[in-house]
């Protein structure tokens, strides 16, 4: 392939697709705001631009790179130009940083200090426009919004759903939903995706963290808390924490420092939507049932479905509720019983914007009142933790409470990554439960970041073959090819967001190579606990035993449409 | 104001360009030439049969000026503002039919749908400024004197 020079460094071309990767292997960390290695190139913000030979000006992530290439990347009329399209974007930008829910972490704040700028010399003249609250996960403030574009591409090219786009042109061009619609009016799914790869204050999650503080700070609550899967490994990224690092002992404590009386582990509850799940499966394959199963997990993709299939809704999707709404069933059980005579509430700690609308949903409330009360980012829990001044870097790990203790199985752990949800269920479908069987299961190819993967398993006395994808535009080529009759599979799993919960848009921004490092760190919790299958795990006996009582259809499933 | 559509037609429009993405711009035109305006309902239901997310076309329709998303007159009235017709005095010529037809730049169209005034900037006929056309149909060299005996006459011809 050849070297090219980057500031008289001599450096090799590896097959990349523009010189803003060379640029970057070089370990100079070029500034752009509608960038995304997993996003097509859009060339739009300019701030890449480096000095080719001749002196022109070209925009590194449109340019291919070519052996024996020349560039510079940090020349004064590169530093100029660069000034000035921070200064033209913030000359029609609302400039209430302080106040701005993404003070800290917005792009264009933290470019406008790398490269000094000092004044904006022109004036905002542009009419101010109204902020989108209807959602209920995301907030939308046209005003910050600095026409990157890369809301508009994580929704088409990863979602397939298009919600927002360009319109109009010139100065009155701006990024809305179709006819100025409240994204509530839409077929948002609320995935949050547009949040996470917004620069600026333009898209951001919406924050419900004061409602926490009032329900701590309220004696007459009892406030129970339960943490996905997802958070444990992505929480540290918050606090200088190694990429991937378990922290789940360190958020325990965190959130009992806070007030909260007593915390739980999803993961428990996974393991229940893995009997749940399994069961169902085995009785589709007894009973001549409905083919193939989807997974019913993510918050998202039922929201997708039911607006653009809603032909596998009750039907191919399972019946079981996600793993959240789960043990929500389970804490209210358990709340009643205790004799306990303060108010519940319950709330979760998710990966995920979506669980703020599942939340609401009606299927989801036992009169008037919801089953959880709220569910928060990790990234709300992060503005938590620093807002109560823990240093949580330094926190002594703390162990789950009881009756929950335990926590959960290695196969409730992994639900928190693309292919996990299918793996868990295969572990407990599947004829070998040896712990050669376990780790042949590692390698059938469930795992690993690819979009869309297959794989047969030997279980029932029979073959069944396994389709797992992340991204609903991906969801949607399996479910046409499955319609089509073009590929046949048993079991579906969906996750909406890119990698699975992992890289969900409640947590911390992340993109590849430390999303990796977050699956590698679920993998890693799986291995070293010492239960491997869901129903092996005693707290799950504890539950159905003593909570659930034999009302595992009322309590566990759900049928969508209430 | 039209309420129910003629979807049938858009389908032999979707069908004669092949449903294909490469050919939105062309069928929005037709929607266009039978519609005089883009209706919602009918952008609604080409996003769904084209597979297009509406925010899409929606997009689209907003980038070109001559795509126009609010219902307009039965005579669509053009008065060119392009330098040479400008020069030439347009600009009362325009005041002039707003005035007559109680329109303002925001509300271009009369209440009873029967006119819409819109400026151009160059119909491309600068010899015969300043220009005036109504449903494409070029009046050259007018006065606003002229303009309103045009309106009057259109409308004579109309009510027979």
């Amino acid at each position: 392939m050849g070297y090219m020079y980057v500031d008289g460094m001599k450096v090799k071309i590896e097959g990349e697709k523009n010189i803003l990767e060379v640029i970057r292997k070089a370990g100079i960390e070029m500034p752009t705001f509608c960038y995304y290695s997993e996003l097509s190139t859009y060339g739009a913000c300019r701030m890449c631009v480096v000095e080719n030979e001749r002196g022109g000006i070209d925009a590194a992530c449109s340019t291919l790179p070519r052996d024996g290439m020349k560039i510079k990347t940090n020349t004064p009329a590169l530093q100029k130009h660069r000034k000035m399209i921070l200064e033209l974007l913030l000359s029609t930008h609302c400039r209430d940083c302080t106040t701005c829910s993404k003070n800290g972490s917005c792009r264009l704040q933290e470019l406008a200090l790398r490269f000094g700028v000092k004044q904006v010399r022109f004036e905002n003249n542009r009419p101010e426009k109204e902020k989108d609250t209807s959602s209920k996960s995301i907030v939308r403030d046209p005003n910050k919004c600095i026409l990157c574009g890369d809301c508009v591409r994580v929704c088409q090219e990863k979602q397939g759903l298009g919600i927002i786009d360009f319109a109009h042109r010139g100065s009155k061009l701006q990024v809305m939903p179709a006819f100025d619609m409240k994204l509530c009016d839409t077929d948002c799914v609320n995935c949050g995706q547009c949040a996470a790869v917004c620069p600026t204050g333009a898209i951001t999650v919406k924050d419900e963290t004061e409602k926490m503080w009032d329900y701590l700070a309220d004696p007459t609550k009892r406030v129970v808390v339960q943490i996905a899967p997802a958070v444990r490994v992505a929480l540290g990224d918050e606090f200088g924490v190694e990429h991937g690092e378990n922290v789940l002992g360190k958020t325990v404590k965190a959130l009992k420092m806070m007030g909260v009386d007593s915390v739980f582990d999803t993961v428990l509850s996974a393991d229940l939507t893995v009997l749940e799940e399994a069961n169902e499966f085995v009785e589709r394959v007894k009973n001549g049932g409905t083919f193939p199963m989807y997974t019913s997990c993510c918050p998202a993709w039922i929201k997708y479905a039911e607006n653009k299939h809603p032909e596998l809704i009750n039907n191919n999707i399972s019946s079981c509720k996600s793993p959240m709404q789960m043990f929500g069933s389970v804490i209210k059980k358990w709340h009643e019983d205790s004799g306990d005579e303060r108010e519940l509430v319950s709330v979760a700690i998710m990966p995920c914007t979506a669980k703020k609308y599942e939340v609401s949903r009606p299927e989801f409330t036992e009169n008037g009142k919801r089953i959880i009360e709220l569910s928060l980012t990790t990234q709300e829990l992060a503005t938590m933790i620093r807002g109560a001044g823990i240093q949580f870097d330094e926190l002594e790990s703390e162990y789950l409470d009881a009756p929950f203790d335990m926590g959960g199985s290695g196969a409730g752990v992994i639900f928190g990554v693309t292919g996990g949800v299918a793996e868990a269920v295969i572990r407990q479908c599947s004829d070998d439960k040896s712990s050669g069987a376990i780790k042949e299961i590692k390698f059938i190819g469930v795992r690993g970041k690819e979009e869309i993967k297959e794989a047969t398993i030997q279980a029932l006395g029979r073959e069944f073959k396994i389709c797992v994808v992340h991204g609903l535009a991906n969801a949607e080529k399996i479910i046409q090819a499955t319609q089509s009759g073009e590929a046949y599979y048993d079991l579906i799993e969906v996750m909406a967001c890119p990698e699975g919960c992992i890289g969900g848009a409640g947590q911390p921004f992340a993109i590849s190579p430390e999303r990796d490092k977050r699956a590698k760190g679920l993998y890693h919790t799986d291995e070293r606990i010492q239960i491997k299958f869901s129903d092996k795990n005693p707290s799950v006996g504890y539950i159905y035993d003593e909570i659930v009582k034999g009302n595992s259809h009322e309590m566990f499933h759900v049928h969508y449409g209430k | 104001m039209e309420q129910n559509f003629d979807f049938k037609a858009v389908d032999s429009i979707l069908e004669f360009y092949g449903n294909e993405q490469k050919n939105l711009i062309t069928i929005l035109q037709c929607v266009q030439a039978d519609h005089r305006y883009l209706p919602r309902e009918i952008l609604e239901y080409i996003a769904e049969k084209m597979g297009i997310s509406l925010a899409k076309i929606y997009s689209v329709a907003t980038f070109y000026e001559n795509f126009s998303l609010d219902p307009k007159g039965k005579y669509v009235i053009k008065i060119c503002d392009g330098t040479a017709c400008h020069v030439r005095k347009s600009i009362p010529i325009l005041e002039k039919v707003r005035e007559t037809l109680g329109v303002t730049a925001e509300k271009p169209t009369t209440s009873d749908m029967m006119f819409t005034v819109e400026t151009v900037s160059c119909l491309g006929a600068c010899g015969l400024a300043p220009v005036m056309t109504i449903n494409d149909k070029v009046y050259p060299a007018m006065t606003p004197e002229k303009a309103v005996e045009l309106l009057n006459a259109v409308r004579e011809e109309d009510n027979e």
